[in-house]
């Protein structure tokens, strides 16, 4: 059989006709399997949802229990049938519950990756490369220009900054799935233990991280509530980006406005949304690491999605490894 | 280099002034010469390497890696230093603490003892050993492309609280030092003498003035206080000795190099204060230009020989600091008024004129005259007190600047940005626009001060309740004819632009007034901009 006899782009997304199923669907269907709890990955509305147990809890803490119309938690490496086909979860390394989904009949097995990172992350399970015909990989950060630091670097650059402006509040940019509770990990990581304070946004979110495991320190509101203007200089706060313009961000001393994302890489990016102090930690896979799991995946081929299609077919061209861009819509940078 | 590369990144996203000041201040205090003094150079541009060019840099890094991949890094980086940084390929991967990386000291010494054919061949080796942060810093240090935003008043001032000095001190010697200052450090942290600048002709620290204030008139003796008029132009010094002759700002900048026709007519030994202008004699008498004729000098490295037909540069003499040998400074304004008629007498009236003295036997007769101008490149006048000596800096009581009351006009807020630090939250940034058409605004200004903490929040919310479109910090506002918010904007000057959508550009624009009553389509048009620009003009 061919590849395409397995998986289909359509305008819902990844679609498989033996199976007659869809991943990562961007709107309602009936069966969905699901990679990650990111929105643009994880929609409310589907009639059976399958997903590691951690993304279907945070889809029910986002949409509420009720977001689909049944459930089926897959383990990581568990093997499950659905119709003709077999499917596996495996762990991506992207946020808490991300996994790769393999999809798998008469010998032709398909990986689609969702978004991953194969660098160590205190916050969720290793990406694990699973051997394949077909890889189907994102390319968020898929240009020679995206090379992460170590993130623990990044963090010293924040922990440094808040020790030079003692009076000042550090607001922190951090998306609330994945990046908050892996930034916040890291802080603890780096022996600053006192307490950070979060936006209300992020606080079900890191009530879940520390139930299953993910021990996150002392997190407080960062509510008027809990101290006049003064009390919040020389403190860290993290909230999600769009709260920074809100009238939110008054209740602290001369904010020092920072942000934890892949994109502020790239100087104009960090100018346009007024960050003072750029962070550049991604929950995504940079260049180095694209090319370097693709050469380990091995695979006959590759299909490039969501991000900078034309950049990484053409690193595939250049090795040899036949590629095309499948021109998905709908999926976002959320997640980073 | 990484010390470098970090005091220029935190310098590019440092909004606040003071921020930017106490992180010199910081840079200053840890690292050592000749490091420091080098960075201070360039990023003063006053650093003299063989430059590399962009179409040399090109060459490198296709050299290194696919034309295509960097095609499509370049196109959505934006920057080529910067692409070229980020995406030059590391032949190791880099680790944290490597201790091979060139410093900025090793760099500029070794360039600056090649040849520009080496400048390349160095710059890839130098690529090879840094991380992208400092190979960012390398690439903007070899191509001049600092852009920091950073006055070279800033600097000097971040070096005056650096070593608790008067920043007229460091203006005063600036000319004199090169790089890399090791002399300046030493005497700003007490190990070594003051330097004593060795240089011919020196800046001498200006004299500025107050604004004068209502209150000021009745307590002020108008016998006591000669006046003239305050031209729109540069205020410059022109400093002559042995044969070397220069001209410098007000902060002490030699910008002699762009003026040449100017510069070569300081044919005497001395020190003038004075307004540089665009002007040319015609039958006998002086024919001033607009401050925008003006602009086609300015910040200029080299000038053409167009330019400098058709925009002469000329001084309108103020003062008299230097005669020969003879210190002036101290001696009372009336009797340096006097030196400077009979000094100026002897210059190429082609180039240089002594500023008119205004007759007045009261502050009604000197406000007559302030509001009538003979030229439109007045902006109003300078009072100043006859027994006054030249004092650098900005003494008290001593000289006043009187200034034409500011243009106004009635401008629709179009969009608002956040601002930064203590305005954080707040959308405190706005462009503002006028009528070109019935149903079209044309943005002309952007405007962040002029109002009150109160009216900034009474603004915040009315872009909050009326935004249409949000694109990053920025939210584009609601602004129609029956619709929208009216500001009385307040402006200095106005000129033709290439450079703006609207073909205006104002000076120094602030809000002087909310018109939350006037309805938007009775703001000012365009036409009303351009009219103003022709009287001035």
């Amino acid at each position: 059989m061919k590849p395409e006899d397995l998986l289909i782009p359509r305008r819902e997304g990844l679609y498989c006709p033996p199976g007659d199923f869809f991943i990562d669907p961007v709107r309602g269907v009936d069966r969905a399997l699901i990679t990650h709890g990111h929105a643009d990955h994880a929609r409310a509305g589907h009639g059976h949802v399958l997903a590691t147990a951690e993304t279907l809890d945070i889809m029910a803490i986002r949409y509420g229990a009720d977001h689909a119309g049944a459930t089926q938690p897959a383990g990581l490496g568990e093997v499950i049938r659905i119709g003709d086909v077999t499917v596996t979860f495996h762990p991506a390394g992207h946020v808490l519950g991300s996994a790769q989904i393999a999809v798998e009949r008469e010998g032709m097995r398909i990986v689609a990756s969702g978004d991953y990172k194969p660098r160590p992350d205190p916050t969720c399970a290793t990406f694990e490369p699973v051997a394949c015909d077909v890889f189907i990989t994102e390319a968020t950060f898929a240009l020679p220009v995206f090379r992460h630091p170590i993130a623990a670097d990044e963090i010293g650059r924040l922990l440094r900054s808040v020790s030079r402006n003692p009076e000042r509040a550090h607001l922190v940019g951090v998306y609330s799935l994945g990046k908050a509770q892996r930034v916040i990990r890291l802080i603890r990581d780096a022996g600053y233990h006192q307490p950070l304070y979060i936006h209300g946004a992020l606080q079900k979110l890191c009530d879940y991280y520390e139930s299953q495991g993910i021990g996150l320190g002392d997190l407080r509101p960062a509510t008027v509530a809990a101290g006049a203007k003064g009390d919040f200089a020389g403190a860290i706060v993290l909230g999600p980006p769009s709260a920074f313009g809100e009238k939110w961000a008054r209740r602290f001393p001369d904010p020092l406005v920072s942000f934890a994302s892949g994109w502020m890489q790239v100087r104009a990016r960090a100018r346009q949304r007024g960050v003072e102090l750029p962070l550049v930690i991604s929950d995504h896979a940079d260049w180095d690491e694209l090319a370097e799991t693709i050469k380990t995946v091995a695979p006959g081929e590759v299909w490039v999605t969501h991000g900078r299609e034309e950049a990484l077919v053409r690193w595939c061209a250049m090795q040899g490894i036949p590629a095309r861009p499948l021109h998905l819509v709908g999926y976002e940078d959320e997640g980073d | 280099m990484n010390r470098f590369a970090d005091l220029l990144d935190m310098l590019a996203f440092t909004p606040s002034r003071n921020a930017k000041l106490s992180l010199l201040q910081d840079y200053f205090r840890r690292v050592p010469d000749p490091e420091r003094g080098y960075a201070l150079a360039a990023i003063a541009r006053d650093l003299d390497i063989p430059a590399v060019k962009p179409a040399q840099l090109r060459e490198l890094i296709s050299s290194r890696m696919d034309p295509e991949l960097f095609g499509y890094s370049y196109d959505y980086v934006g920057d080529l230093a910067e692409t070229i940084a980020l995406a030059w390929p590391e032949k190791a991967v880099s680790r944290p603490g490597r201790n091979d990386a060139p410093g900025l000291a090793e760099v500029v010494e070794t360039l600056q003892a090649s040849s520009r054919r080496e400048g390349p061949g160095l710059v890839e080796a130098w690529l090879d050993r840094l991380d992208p942060p400092g190979r960012y810093a390398l690439l903007k240090l070899v191509t001049g492309g600092f852009r920091m935003g950073l006055s070279s008043r800033l600097i000097k001032q971040a070096l005056a609280a650096f070593g608790k000095v008067e920043v007229n001190e460091i203006e005063e010697l600036w000319h004199g030092l090169s790089a890399p200052y090791a002399d300046l450090f030493a005497w700003l942290e007490g190990s070594g003498p003051k330097p004593v600048n060795a240089g011919a002709a020196p800046f001498r620290p200006v004299m500025l003035s107050h604004a004068i204030e209502d209150r000021d008139f009745e307590k002020l003796d108008p016998a006591d206080f000669t006046a003239e008029w305050k031209w729109d132009g540069i205020r410059v010094q022109a400093a002559s000795e042995r044969g070397i002759s220069r001209l410098y700002t007000r902060t002490g900048d030699d910008i002699s190099a762009a003026f040449p026709d100017l510069v070569d007519a300081i044919a005497f030994d001395g020190a003038l204060d004075g307004e540089l202008l665009v002007a040319r004699s015609a039958g006998g008498h002086i024919e001033t230009g607009s401050f925008s004729d003006l602009q086609q000098r300015l910040n200029r490295k080299t000038v053409t020989a167009r330019q400098l037909r058709d925009h002469p540069a000329f001084f309108r003499a103020y003062d008299l600091l230097q005669d020969g040998e003879e210190d002036l400074r101290s001696k009372p304004f009336i009797e340096r008024r006097t030196r400077l008629e009979s000094f100026v007498a002897g210059l190429n009236p082609e180039r240089f004129d002594c500023s008119a003295m205004l007759a007045f036997d009261s502050w009604d007769d000197l406000a007559a005259l302030r509001a009538d101008p003979p030229y439109p490149v007045i902006e109003g006048v300078m009072i100043k007190r006859k027994s006054a000596p030249y004092l650098p800096g900005r003494p008290k009581g001593e000289w006043f600047k009187w200034k034409r009351d500011p243009f106004l006009i009635d401008a629709v807020l179009m969009y608002a940005q956040r601002g930064h630090g203590k305005r954080s939250g707040f959308y405190s940034d706005y462009t503002f626009g006028v009528w070109r058409e019935p149903g079209e605004l044309v943005p002309v200004g952007k405007a962040y001060f002029g109002f009150t903490d109160e009216e900034l929040l009474e603004i915040d919310k009315y872009v909050r309740n009326n935004t249409i479109e949000r694109f990053g910090p920025v939210r584009s506002v609601r602004a129609a004819a029956d619709k929208g918010l009216v500001f009385e904007v307040a402006f200095e000057g106005i000129a033709r632009s290439s450079r703006h959508k609207s073909g205006v550009a104002m000076r120094f624009p602030r809000i002087n007034r909310l018109r939350w009553d006037k309805p938007p389509g009775e703001a000012d048009r365009l036409e009303t901009l351009e009219r103003m620009i022709d009287g001035i003009e």
